[in-house]
């Protein structure tokens, strides 16, 4: 196939049209600064109209895991794991100042009292603004979480590889 | 003094919080409108023209006033698609 003659400007027009801006997001981290960064650039992003996909992966599974949740792997190992290693969005440490809860406890009521949105009501306006959540399943499985102590509203299962095709399609690919 | 057809206020509202609320509430709008957003969040003067440009809506203007020396910021988007 030859090359084919465009005109610039309409076809860059065309390719926004028919290609919104996609963000995707890893999110590795569960410590609770750094989550709701992500939280905010995802719903920032999705209300200016770019297509957002989270993956969570890591202690970012937390993020995505129902409150509490323990691990529903039968082995000794991982049961103690997920023991000390709850799910949910209302365990999230920060990741400075913790001081065993005491830290990350003052931060909350700071935000409650400036009307800021916790982590928890964070996720779900993200889920409202039609942002992908994605759990990676081999840290799913080394962890011992299971599909069952997902969140409702986690839409794929994935690897490496799905990450992969959506990034390379991104023009914001973040790290967090 | 520019003119409005809708307000919305956000009013104590931290970023992402204004530009969320301006994306749905857009929707509302019929063509050509303009919705007034009220914020005292200082980062919306950069933020709505960056939210316009992006999503191809007009950032028809901004105001700025102080209140009880709070500063109030009014920005002002008409409804283009």
């Amino acid at each position: 196939m030859g090359p084919t003659k465009l005109e610039p400007a309409t076809t860059l027009a065309e390719l926004r049209e028919s290609k919104p801006d996609r963000v995707t997001i890893v999110v590795l981290s569960g410590d609770f600064d750094r989550v709701m960064a992500a939280f905010i650039i995802a719903t920032g992003a999705a209300a200016m109209g770019m297509q957002v996909t989270m993956f969570f992966t890591f202690w970012g599974l937390n993020v995505i895991r129902r409150e509490g949740a323990t691990s529903g792997a039968k082995d000794l190992l991982r049961r103690m794991f997920g023991f000390l290693n709850k799910g949910g969005t209302g365990r999230l440490p920060l990741s400075r100042f913790h001081f065993w809860g005491l830290g990350t406890g003052m931060m909350k009521k700071v935000m409650r009292q400036n009307q800021m949105p916790d982590i928890g009501e964070l996720r779900e306006m993200a889920m409202d603004l039609g942002v992908k959540f994605i759990a990676c399943t081999t840290t799913m499985g080394m962890m011992g979480v299971t599909k069952d102590t997902l969140i409702e509203g986690v839409d794929q299962l994935a690897g490496v590889s799905t990450y992969l095709a959506e990034a390379r399609q991104g023009s914001v690919n973040l790290f967090i | 003094m520019l003119k409005s057809d809708v307000k919305l206020d956000t009013l104590g509202y931290f970023c992402p919080m204004p530009i969320i609320m301006t994306s749905k509430k857009i929707k509302e709008l019929k063509l050509g409108q303009v919705l007034e957003v009220v914020s005292d969040d200082e980062g919306i003067k950069k933020d709505m023209p960056a939210w316009c440009e992006t999503t191809g809506h007009e950032m028809v203007g901004l105001e700025e006033e102080t209140k009880n020396s709070a500063r109030i910021f009014k920005a002002f988007v008409k409804k283009t698609k």
